[in-house]
């Protein structure tokens, strides 16, 4: 049974999503005419316009590339660190995952302008590249926080064993570590492609055209010519909203599983 | 044995090195370059670049502009924090008494926190048109200025502050309230504990951890946020929405003060730190824990 304040939440939550796509389909000359609410027709018109004259199309792809180039670094680099910080004696082991964590507290508008030096001096602003970097000094630090309490809740028996056995460090990771944390790296890769997909201030900062602007720059940029095109901009966010959307229905558990085990973990 | 264990060092310092050298280039030089660069006079188009000691922060501390900006942030981050977890809370509690819809209700909460703050940002837009936005018909066809009025843009910028983010202090609060047994209520039920006792004496103190933690991930995340009111309003209409950040990215980048800017993005690095320090100091650190 669903009480009035379910509903009333419930509602606030629906609206404005189902207002939104809407306004995607409605006819321009009604965007602007309430009521009614409902339009008279459905168009495609805005689609069409963002996928065939804006640059959202290219953002997409900017967005794509740039969050799975993120999300394979910071995994990459991650991966190990964790396991060592979890697994192998390494010295000031505690003190080193405390700075780590703590540097996701870091705020970006305090390292951004040391970071558009860098880019300048390197050549690296307005490129994939450059964004990636970026990208992973907050990546980096969510992985190794989300993969070393994964690491920590497998049962260390199986490592054990394997070590027994004659398998090298690598190999354990490689044969016996990778496998039990598929789920675990599941939900870090997730947490990790939606940050970097859903950044927007670094870059705005770092991209200057659409070589690199990823999708939420250009929504933010999105021109109108003599008035806001909000049909327009109604459709690019659909757009823009298609991975965040696809990734809570489809991997939900997934998603909610490395949502809570950075708060949750006692 | 003793030899292993060495390799094992070895092998274990190894594995951490590349991340160190990532985030110290990436992090750590950069979080202490700013502080070099806020005490510098730094015209980048002008080719100017001089020591200039305490001179931005001794400006800052005289800048009427300044001090708007940091009330602007203290504002909205007091009066978001409190919404997201009281409503967060609420919903949690109304989630969990559900039997039906949960995954639907779920699913639209983890939308709204997963979406691009600029998308929500150009959603609210929407939402707030002064003729056809869906917040003025609701209201029975007022004609409210909802971004463009001094003191109506601040609360709007709040609203759409809240929407995205109380969700995931709702989730946080739901997963523990799920792991609470429902024996415990059963027990104060046999006792005779009402409703309301039951909240205050098992629900809220055992959501206590929880809660506190919320608040920090919330209040750090306030007091740096940027997307939502730059898209939203862009610190207008007269600066009424301007926070710390965003007039720290208008030194940087559109006033190209870089030294200037940068004193700024000091000042919420201190901020931030802060609140980190004092969460800390309260001896109930689950990021230690962990």
């Amino acid at each position: 049974m669903l009480d009035g304040v379910t509903v009333l939440a419930l509602a606030a939550y629906a609206v404005p999503f189902f207002w939104q796509l809407l306004t995607s389909f409605k006819p321009e000359a009604e965007l602007l005419r309430l009521p009614p609410l409902l339009p008279s027709r459905v168009t495609l018109d805005h689609y069409r316009v963002v996928l065939e004259q804006s640059l959202i199309p290219q953002a997409l792809v900017n967005s794509l590339g740039i969050g799975a180039l993120t999300t394979a670094l910071a995994l990459g680099l991650g991966l190990p660190a964790a396991y060592a910080l979890a697994r192998v004696a390494v010295p000031g082991a505690g003190a080193l995952l405390l700075a780590i964590v703590a540097s996701t507290a870091f705020p970006q508008i305090a390292t951004v302008s040391p970071l558009y030096l860098i880019l300048r001096s390197l050549d690296l602003r307005d490129t994939w590249t450059g964004l990636v970097l970026v990208h992973t000094s907050f990546a980096l630090p969510l992985t190794i926080w989300l993969l070393t309490g994964f690491i920590r809740e497998i049962p260390i028996e199986a490592e054990e064993a394997a070590a027994v056995d004659g398998a090298g460090l690598l190999g354990v990771l490689r044969w016996v570590v990778v496998p039990m944390l598929a789920p675990g790296l599941a939900s870090t890769a997730l947490l990790t492609f939606l940050f970097s997909w859903n950044e927007f201030l670094f870059a705005y900062t770092f991209t200057a055209s659409e070589a690199s602007r990823t999708v939420p720059v250009a929504l933010a940029l999105f021109p109108g010519v003599y008035e806001v095109p909000w049909g327009d901009i109604a459709a690019a966010s659909m757009l823009a909203s298609l991975p965040p959307v696809l990734i809570v229905v489809g991997l939900q558990r997934y998603l909610v599983r490395g949502l809570l085990a950075g708060s949750l973990r006692e | 044995m003793s030899s292993d264990g060495r390799r094992a060092r070895r092998l274990g310092a190894l594995m951490v090195t590349p991340t160190l050298i990532a985030l110290g280039v990436l992090t750590v030089f950069p979080g202490i370059w700013v502080l070099w660069l806020s005490l510098q006079h730094r015209l980048p188009i002008f080719g100017v670049s001089r020591f200039a000691g305490l001179d931005n922060y001794a400006f800052l501390a005289r800048d009427p502009r300044f001090w708007s900006a940091a009330s602007t942030t203290a504002v909205f981050t007091l009066a978001s924090v409190a919404l997201e977890l009281g409503l967060g809370l609420a919903a949690a509690l109304a989630l969990s008494r559900q039997r039906g819809g949960r995954r639907v209700a779920l699913s639209l909460l983890l939308l709204a926190w997963a979406m691009p703050t600029v998308v929500t940002a150009k959603l609210f837009e929407w939402l707030f048109h002064p003729t056809a936005g869906l917040v003025n018909v609701l209201l029975g066809g007022s004609a409210l200025n909802w971004l463009g009025d001094p003191r109506l843009a601040l609360p709007a910028v709040i609203l759409a502050d809240v929407w995205r983010t109380m969700p995931f202090v709702a989730l946080l609060c739901y997963a523990r309230l799920l792991t609470i047994p429902a024996e415990l209520y059963e027990a104060a039920r046999v006792d005779g504990a009402g409703p309301l006792a039951m909240l205050g004496r098992i629900t809220l103190p055992l959501l206590g951890r929880i809660l506190l933690l919320a608040l920090l991930f919330r209040t750090l995340d306030a007091l740096r946020a940027f997307d939502v009111m730059f898209v939203l309003t862009g610190g207008g209409p007269a600066g009424a929405t301007e926070t710390l950040t965003v007039y720290a990215y208008r030194s940087l980048f559109q006033m190209l003060q870089l030294g200037f800017g940068s004193a700024i993005g000091v000042v919420v690095f201190v901020l931030v730190m802060a609140v980190a320090w004092a969460y800390l100091r309260l001896g109930r650190s689950t990021w230690m824990a962990a």
